[in-house]
């Protein structure tokens, strides 16, 4: 009786996270064409247009944030694993990162608003980058930290012992050890942010045109969903599910990536 | 610890016989020109310490981030916060056009979307966490840790997206006028129904948070000792009773954490709300009317605010966010870890 | 070449555990010194004094004198350029797991900055004959990884990457525990060869082992050195009674 209330939850949970995934695929899927990726949008009411610019600004404000997130958050897991193991201040420090976690995204995209757009009086793909870049952080040193924790400690000492100062062996034995963990542990992070519309709202704003200068506004692929979704078109709404598709695609690469290094142990050759 | 019976030898002169390949030993030339180079490479200390001092600055930069976040919010809010004060929060008269600011319809919908998330979705995550750790194949487990994982990972505005055109329909011709017929006595199911509304977001935000309540409910169950199943097992129990006592019993702690961690995530959850609450400032006993939260507040007007104390009010509404969403995650957390980790103490 | 080993008054701790007390002893240069004792007594904990290991530890603290050749390494030189000269070979044989066999052996020099790619070549076949592996794996050096190889072709790598950088000292903390007899008598012969040139200290719980190839033998009992003698001695005629028990087979 109470294993099949277990069995009807799961049922019930499972159900609707199909519904999603056919929906996604299925319209998103036989929307997605060549144009889809060249084309700009086309002209409200007409048919055809794509979200090449979206996506041009996505990689564009990708880059900047993972330039900004990847090496601060790698730094910040290779001090939590490697010189702060065990002390207070990495127990704060991991605290933080997770609390950090946490705060939502469109609380961070207010406060890059207050502290870039403000001052410098426009809206900007600098200030989306920055955003995107900061909210990486936290998660990419995490995996870090944890990724360079499962390097068996005998390969640190064997590097010590042939008198390689300490940085070098930090950077040269232990991370490249943990390379493929920590690399697609940045992935993950990378496909999170790829899909955050909040942040952006008042950050890059959005641009129907091409654009790919950090001190203009800049379209996003989650914020031309966003605006397409509630628009009134079905061509949009087209283009809407398509836009999530590829998003979506990027999520599922990333994570079963991030799984498998995990599970499957790619750096248990290491032990 | 004798296991070779052999006669101390005396050190056999080089020209031996060799074991497995061994090749007599010359000293070469290059060896004296590595041991110079080494001893010229000197201790390299200034390089370690710039390199510690580098990896410490990255990692402070986390609380740099934290500070720097609460201080524009601060700065940028002082408009209402002078003007308002605490009143703020208790006004419930949303007016940018007269410039009178009350967010309590926000902080309601917040409060109420989340607390009709946590009421859909924590038995069903507890239910899943049970399937997945006690009586899931191997095989099927996997697959279904792999969902969830996928399921956290959705962007929110593809489940906004999703919930437009596929949830809110189902919802206001099958659901609704279901809940209205059972429940309508109560007042919290009347019509007018739109299908968008406070309801509408309660699900969605259901749907988005069962994944990680699920996943951190069963990594906690996980680390229930076995010995402790073993101990209500040997007693007698079926297994149902093992589960509840031995199991749920032992991790409750590290599922309150999970709960509350799954409400953090709820309460800041934007694009998805905003996309299906509806976008009305008010509060109405009706489930089923539109309402905005606080995030979607922020996300459907801030864009259109015009003047510095319309922005100012939606900041500070952003700074009270960042408050409550700091200090639910850090008291999730730390139930969390209290459970997987030892003490909590020690982390405080 | 290798040089002599000069230590007076050492002592260690492990937090508060005073793990080794007092140990003051001469290692002579280019000749092979075991140390035997039973577990946990301060074997590994003594060959990490001497090439500036043990501080590794963030709870470890040593205090008293370790003079290499003359210099004392706890206030003359830095942590680095001590384990520069010294090699260390571990318990467990530990290669660089994402490196190539040449990679590995080359490892200790190009860690350092060095980047003369025929010296680099000249080194690491040297090294590999000196530590008998070359002929094994002399055909893929570069594509072969060095976590593929077996255990005791893994401990062979390892102390071809210990001799690459030309130590003037080799430490061994029981570089054999882990291998089968075969690879033993390889690791043993081994250090026969390499002793005309190098100090070699190696820790050993197998009591054969060192007497058939060192000269010198320390006997360690709880943090202390009880005996230090030759070998020939320690075996049979010691000095002291605990030693006699412990070769004996009476304790530990
Ligand atoms: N990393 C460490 N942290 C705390 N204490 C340690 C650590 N390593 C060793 N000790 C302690 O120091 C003492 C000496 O240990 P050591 O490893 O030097 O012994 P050993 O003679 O090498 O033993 P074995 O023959 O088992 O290798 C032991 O009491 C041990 O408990
Ligand atoms: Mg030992």
């Amino acid at each position: 009786m109470a294993s099949g209330l277990a069995v009807l939850a799961t049922i019930l949970v499972i159900a609707p996270l199909v519904a999603i995934f056919i929906d996604l695929v299925y319209k998103g899927a036989s929307s997605l064409n060549l144009n889809f990726f060249t084309k700009l949008p086309a002209p409200v009411g007409e048919n055809g247009g794509g979200m090449a610019n979206a996506i041009v600004g996505s990689a564009v404000l990708l880059t900047l944030a993972s330039a900004i997130g990847v090496p601060i958050g790698i730094a910040a897991g290779i001090y939590l694993s490697e010189y702060g193991r065990g002390t207070k201040l990495s127990n704060v420090v991991r605290f933080t990162a997770d609390v950090l976690n946490g705060v939502p995204s469109i609380v961070m995209g207010i406060a890059v608003y207050a502290l870039i757009v403000v001052p410098e009086k426009s809206f900007s793909a600098f200030a989306g980058g920055v955003v995107l870049g900061i909210m990486m952080v936290p998660t990419v040193a995490r995996t870090t930290e944890e990724m360079l924790l499962m390097v068996p400690h005998s390969i640190r000492e064997a590097a010590l012992g042939l008198g390689v100062p300490a940085w070098r062996s930090v950077l040269s034995i232990t991370l490249r050890t943990a390379m493929p963990g920590v690399i697609t542990g940045c992935m993950l992070a990378f496909a999170r942010v790829a899909g955050e519309t909040a942040p952006l709202l008042f950050t890059a704003l959005g641009n129907d045109f091409w654009s790919t200068s950090l001190r203009q506004p800049i379209e996003a692929l989650p914020l031309q969903i966003y605006v397409y979704a509630l628009g009134a078109y079905d061509e949009w709404h087209r283009l809407a599910w398509a836009g999530s598709l590829v998003l979506i695609a990027l999520i599922v690469v990333s994570v079963s990536l991030v799984r498998y290094v995990t599970t499957r142990g790619v750096l248990k050759g290491a032990a | 610890m004798i296991l070779r019976i052999q006669e101390p030898r005396t050190p056999k002169p080089a020209d031996d016989e060799p074991i497995g390949g061994l090749v007599p030993v010359v000293v070469s030339p290059q060896a004296s020109t590595v041991r110079t180079f080494l001893v010229s490479r000197g201790s390299s200390s200034i390089a370690d310490s710039t390199f510690r001092w580098l990896m410490l600055l990255c990692a402070l930069s986390i609380f740099a981030i934290v500070a720097l976040i609460a201080t524009e919010l601060v700065t940028h809010s002082q408009i209402t916060l002078a003007k308002f004060g605490w009143k703020f929060f208790l006004g419930s008269a949303w007016d940018p056009v007269n410039a009178n600011f009350g967010a309590l319809p926000f902080v309601y919908g917040t409060l109420v979307s989340s607390i009709l998330a946590l009421i859909l979705a924590v038995p069903l995550a507890i239910g899943v966490a049970v399937f997945l750790t006690e009586m899931c194949p191997r095989a099927l487990r996997g697959f279904l840790s792999f969902m969830t994982e996928l399921l956290a990972a959705i962007p929110s505005v593809v489940y906004g997206l999703w919930a437009i055109f596929v949830l809110v329909p189902l919802l206001r011709e099958h659901v609704d006028p279901l809940l209205i017929r059972l429940l309508g006595w109560t007042g919290l199911f009347a019509p007018p129904d739109f299908g968008i509304g406070m309801f509408a977001a309660g699900v969605i935000l259901a749907i988005m948070i069962l994944p990680i309540i699920s996943s951190l409910t069963r990594e906690v169950m996980t680390a229930v000792p076995h010995s402790q199943r073993e101990a209500v097992l040997a007693l007698g129990a079926t297994r149902w009773e093992m589960i509840r006592m031995g199991v749920l019993r032992n991790a409750r702690i590290g599922i309150v954490g999970s709960i509350i961690l799954g409400l953090g995530r709820a309460l800041g959850e934007t694009m998805a709300v905003a996309m299906v609450i509806g976008s009305s400032p008010t509060i109405s006993k009706s489930l089923l009317a539109p309402a905005a939260t606080m995030a979607s507040v922020i996300a459907n007007e801030f864009a259109e605010a015009s003047d510095d104390t319309y922005r100012s009010a939606l900041i500070e509404i952003a700074l009270a966010l960042f408050l409550v969403t700091i200090v639910v995650n850090m008291f999730a957390r730390l139930l969390v870890w209290a459970v997987t980790r030892g003490t909590p103490a020690r982390v405080a | 070449m290798g040089v002599s080993i000069e230590v007076n008054n050492l002592n260690a701790w492990y937090g508060t555990n005073h793990t080794l007390q007092d140990i003051t002893l001469h290692i002579p240069a280019n000749e092979a010194t075991a140390l035997i004792g039973p577990s946990g007594c301060g074997k590994s904990t003594f060959v990490r004094c001497l090439n500036r290991m043990h501080e590794t530890n963030p709870i470890a603290k040593v205090t008293g004198e370790v003079r290499v050749g003359g210099l004392d390494i706890y206030s003359e030189t830095s942590a680095v350029e001590v384990r520069r000269r010294i090699g260390m070979v571990f318990q467990r044989p530990n290669p660089f797991p994402t490196m190539s066999i040449y990679d590995n052996v080359a490892s200790g020099l190009r860690l350092n900055g060095y980047r003369n790619r025929r010296t680099l070549d000249e080194v690491v076949e040297r090294s590999l004959k000196q530590s008998a592996l070359w002929d094994e794996v002399k055909d893929e050096l570069k594509k072969k990884s060095g976590a593929s190889l077996s255990g005791g072709q893994q401990q062979r790598l390892c102390i071809a990457r210990a001799l690459a950088v030309d130590p003037e000292v080799l430490l061994m903390d029981e570089p054999a525990s882990a291998l089968d007899p075969v690879s033993t008598a390889k690791i043993e012969d081994l250090i026969f060869q390499l002793k005309s040139q190098y100090t070699i200290v190696i820790v050993t719980h197998n009591m054969q082992q060192a007497a058939r190839v060192a000269e010198r033998t320390g006997f360690f009992l709880n943090g202390r050195l009880v005996e230090f003698d030759s070998t020939h001695k320690i075996f049979t005629n010691p000095g002291d009674k605990r030693t006699e028990d412990y070769i004996t087979g009476r304790f530990g």
